[in-house]
């Protein structure tokens, strides 16, 4: 067993975790299972590319790598725009079809099916806006370095994994101490009564969106740094992203984070025995077990 | 003549996709069951029925020439074993944990069809698959027009059975888990079991259909079983109305015809290098059509027809 697949399965943990907590707070509180989550991944990461490349004509400085880091100031700035534009997708998606829905009191599952159909039709839109051809952020080429007892990472790499660190810490924070996170609660646990309450409901599912939608698009913007960027990026972690908020018990943020990182590790792992062909079964694999031994999740409460 | 040939493999294939989406109207329009894994249980049937009836192949396991109607029924069997595995892990649980099983379920199943190579031919797939009348392969339009037949003979069967079924009292108890389960409960009817005998239903009609799919065209690949599939049996069933047999083949036919019809249209107007990108605005299109009938005419086409028991006589006509 090479202890290299720790790292790795971090680095694509962190990825899963970032984009499940998006998914299992829509799924708490706006309580449906939103197929389209994973192409907000991929509309993330194409539309920070598109804003860097605006940045990049407008000022060529910001392109220049900065040590140690494989991209220059140019990327953080263009993924500040890129959040931005993700969130007002969303927001604009939950105004035309998803609050249209909710308000004329359509069964959860229909609004399954319509976020079923608006994934298929965002991620064709990619596909011909931008072509099935893979894109890249940077074109430089990074050295992993060693880390010691035989691991190797590189500096895009560690930042990565520290940026998510902050990212749930901050999140966490907010949801549990802040007066928007306790509405939040309230609103998943019975959004009538929250209402009744004085609570604005419909500002938690605001807040909702922007969160999941922001936690996508970074989580988009470091696939696309490790790896590449496709159309079809987002649609192919709408598995694992499943599987981690599951089972980190839907609704809880430190549940999502986790589960991404124990099906990171898993996928990591099992890539070096049965080889990378199979690398998409392993999450089916663990969220069959988990509804097996324990459906709630490992955070979740049970239903009621 | 060449038209009429191509009309009848048109339809023949447009019927395949009605035997699917009948078998989603038992999951979905009747019991209110969210399968997004269609391809799945469609590869599946194929795949099986290819497995048993192909002749015998060096390169990998299967081929035992079997006759094709028994790969039909292999294929339905083993369909409605997935489906009753999937229905006892997830139907006890909140309604979008089937949507997400079965979403894992066609992504697996797909993988296995990809990966070995000794089972199912890998990413070359499988060929030389019977077809019925085979020995008129030679003149176009006589081989369709009888497979047609055929299809649409099928086609006919499942509809008279399920609409036999759907009005049984069975089909009834159907219906009322799906529009209150705690008052279908209060009538000492159990949801859950009524649940599982739908989903397993359903399921081993989709393969079926892709039995019969895989037969007609003689070859089979992992990507014939994309999610792509999925969401055009989805399309289909809601275009054409679900809860209403007639909607689910009228939707297929009606779907493909657009989905035929554009393709065609895009390789007349786009240069060559860009139709895989104009086919993608296909999808686009079906999508946004998915989600505005959701939004505006939830009931499709043909709406539900509301059905009571023979029994109640002249109280049908009420309302």
């Amino acid at each position: 067993m090479n202890p290299q697949a720790i790292i790795d399965g971090l680095i694509s943990g962190s990825t899963i975790g970032l984009g499940a907590i998006g998914l299992t707070l829509t799924y708490s509180i706006l309580r449906f299972a939103n197929f389209t989550h994973g192409d907000f991944l991929a509309w993330g990461a194409y539309l920070t590319l598109t804003v860097a490349g605006v940045l990049g004509g407008l000022a060529a400085g910001l392109g220049a790598p900065v040590y140690p880091f494989s991209f220059g100031w140019g990327l953080p700035l263009a993924m500040f725009g890129g959040v931005v534009l993700t969130v007002a997708l969303t927001l604009g998606l939950d105004r035309i079809l998803f609050g249209r829905l909710r308000a004329r009191g359509a069964d959860a599952i229909i609004v399954v099916m319509a976020s079923f159909g608006a994934s298929m039709a965002l991620r064709s839109l990619l596909e011909f806006i931008f072509t099935a051809k893979p894109a890249y952020f940077t074109k430089a080429l990074q050295i992993a370095k060693p880390l010691g007892l035989g691991m190797r990472a590189t500096p895009d790499q560690l930042l990565m994994i520290g940026l998510t660190a902050l990212l749930v810490l901050a999140l966490h924070l907010l949801v549990t101490r802040s007066a928007t996170g306790r509405a939040m609660r309230a609103v998943s646990e019975n959004p009538g009564l929250a209402g009744v309450y004085g609570v604005d409901v419909d500002k938690v599912i605001r807040v909702t969106w922007i969160i999941g939608a922001s936690m996508a698009c970074i989580a988009g913007v470091m696939a696309g740094l490790l790896v590449q960027i496709r159309p079809y990026m987002g649609f192919d972690l709408l598995l694992p992203l499943f599987s981690a908020a599951i089972l980190g018990g839907i609704g809880s943020i430190p549940g999502a984070m986790l589960g991404g990182l124990i099906i990171g590790l898993a996928e990591a792992f099992a890539v070096q025995i049965v080889g990378a062909e199979w690398r998409a079964a392993i999450s089916f694999i663990i969220l069959v077990l988990v509804l097996m031994l324990r459906p709630q999740g490992l955070f979740g409460q049970r239903e009621a | 003549m060449e038209l009429l040939a191509y009309a009848a493999f048109f339809l023949t294939i447009a019927l395949t996709y009605a035997i699917i989406s009948l078998g989603l109207n038992v999951q979905w329009g009747q019991t209110g069951l969210f399968n997004v894994g269609i391809a799945g249980f469609v590869g599946l049937g194929a795949y099986v029925s290819a497995a048993l009836t192909t002749p015998d192949a060096a390169e990998r396991i299967g081929g035992f020439d079997l006759p094709i109607a028994l790969g039909w029924l292999a294929a339905m069997a083993a369909g409605g074993m997935l489906a009753l595995a999937v229905g006892l892990l997830t139907l006890r649980m909140r309604s979008d944990y089937l949507a997400i099983t079965t979403f894992g379920i066609a992504v697996a199943l797909q993988l296995v069809f990809q990966n070995t190579e000794s089972l199912t031919g890998g990413a070359f797939g499988m060929a030389f698959i019977p077809r019925p009348f085979a020995a008129l392969q030679g003149q176009a339009f006589a081989f369709n027009a009888l497979n047609l037949a055929l299809t649409a003979a099928v086609v006919l069967v499942l509809y008279l059975l399920l609409e036999h079924l759907l009005r049984s009292p069975w089909g009834r108890a159907l219906r009322a888990v799906r529009e209150d389960e705690t008052a279908a409960q209060a009538l000492g009817k159990n949801p859950i079991l009524l649940r599982i005998q739908a989903f397993a239903l359903g399921g081993a009609i989709m393969a079926l259909a892709g039995g019969v799919q895989a037969h007609f065209i003689g070859f089979i690949a992992p990507g014939n079983y994309l999610p792509m599939m999925t969401f055009q049996v989805w399309a289909m069933l809601i275009v054409g109305g679900s809860g209403n047999n007639r909607g689910a083949i009228l939707g297929a036919v009606l779907v493909w015809a657009i989905w035929a019809l554009s393709g065609a249209l895009i390789s007349e107007v786009f240069p060559a290098d860009q139709q895989a990108r104009a086919a993608s605005l296909q999808i686009v299109v079906i999508g946004v059509m998915l989600c505005a009938i959701l939004l505006w005419r939830p009931q499709g086409i043909l709406p539900e027809v509301r059905s009571v028991s023979r029994h109640l006589g002249h109280r049908n006509k009420d309302k």
